[in-house]
């Protein structure tokens, strides 16, 4: 189980909801995936077109925990007032701190970051930031009290994977707040590595979004997901440098 | 009466004077939808009673996918 504020959950596969071919895909993903988490952004209703069905309003809301995203601000300022206005649709209170610092490798705002997640909390908001893989500033955001620290992988949709291992590790290690591997995921194998360092989750939208075939996408990215969360669980063995046989040396039938 | 809804600037009919009125015209009384005028939130119980004023930067919000 996750807990996560005053949330709990079964499921440690968030999912995000942008850029799926079409929406009975993007429910048939959802469904397939078992999570229980789905990230949504905040935005302009396009009231002066013809209206477009929404996916969040076709949803089942009691089957899902929305997290919506703070993605377009790139101040502390207007993350906050983006998490307002996603409060006050009554349907959640978590909210993915998201504060670009740079358009084109669209990596976090440390520093605009570290104010918008302390504002949002004095606000009461259960707040899980989108930082970078900073071991220190990840301990300075949890000394502020998140509610979980979610450091990238690589960039958002970059499908590079985890690139600094090590980084990742060592804010695994020193979090006492649950830490959620978001963005870059780029297949399987990279969830499972997460999993494997000892995350407590992943969030993931474009790996699921962009496959070839999303549906069997989400699938792989559960069992991913849960093999690495078993594998850590486990206890992996040490690495040598030559081969260490694994059948008995001697009884040879040739000797 | 001229105010400027999600960033554009939009002539209301005389029939529209309260933030209800204007989610009717737009058809989104069922929808789920976010209200901001001149940038504070605005809750749907206040809707009836908000009247709308020459000038108002009304926003209108909702949910769409996202990472």
């Amino acid at each position: 189980m996750l807990t996560i504020g005053k949330h709990t959950f079964h499921s440690r596969l968030f999912l995000g909801t942008g850029k799926y071919p079409s929406f009975n895909i993007q429910k048939q993903a959802v469904e397939v995936s078992e999570t229980e988490v789905l990230t949504f952004a905040v935005r302009r209703m396009n009231i002066f077109e013809e209206s477009q069905p929404n996916f969040l309003e076709q949803l089942d809301l009691t089957k899902y925990k929305l997290l919506p995203n703070t993605a377009g601000a790139k101040t502390a300022e207007e993350a906050v007032r983006i998490a307002k206005l996603a409060k006050a649709s009554g349907l959640c209170d978590m909210i993915k701190v998201e504060v670009i610092g740079c358009d084109k490798s669209l990596l976090p705002d440390p520093i605009e970051t570290l104010k918008a997640s302390e504002m949002l909390l004095a606000e009461g908001f259960t707040v899980l930031p989108y930082t970078s893989d900073d071991v220190v500033l990840a301990k300075r955001l949890e000394e502020l009290g998140v509610h979980a620290i979610m450091p990238g992988a690589s960039p958002i949709g970059s499908g590079k994977g985890i690139l600094n291992p090590l980084h990742l590790k060592f804010i695994i290690e020193q979090s006492s707040v649950p830490v959620i591997i978001d963005a870059g995921i780029g297949s399987p194998k990279d969830a499972a590595y997460a999993m494997e360092l000892g995350a407590d989750g992943v969030l993931l939208n474009t790996a699921v979004s962009d496959a070839t075939d999303p549906v069997k996408m989400a699938i792989a990215m559960k069992m991913a997901i849960e093999a690495g969360k078993l594998g850590f669980e486990a206890g992996r063995i040490s690495e040598k440098n030559y081969g260490v046989a694994s059948s008995p040396i001697t009884g040879l039938v040739s000797s | 009466m001229i105010i400027q809804l999600n960033g554009k600037s939009i002539q209301l009919a005389e029939t529209i004077c309260t933030v209800e009125d204007l989610l009717h015209s737009y058809q989104l009384e069922n929808r789920i939808v976010v209200v901001e005028v001149n940038k504070e939130i605005l809750y749907s119980e206040l809707y009836g009673t908000t009247v709308l004023s020459n000038g108002d930067i009304v926003e209108l919000i909702h949910f769409v996918g996202g990472g």
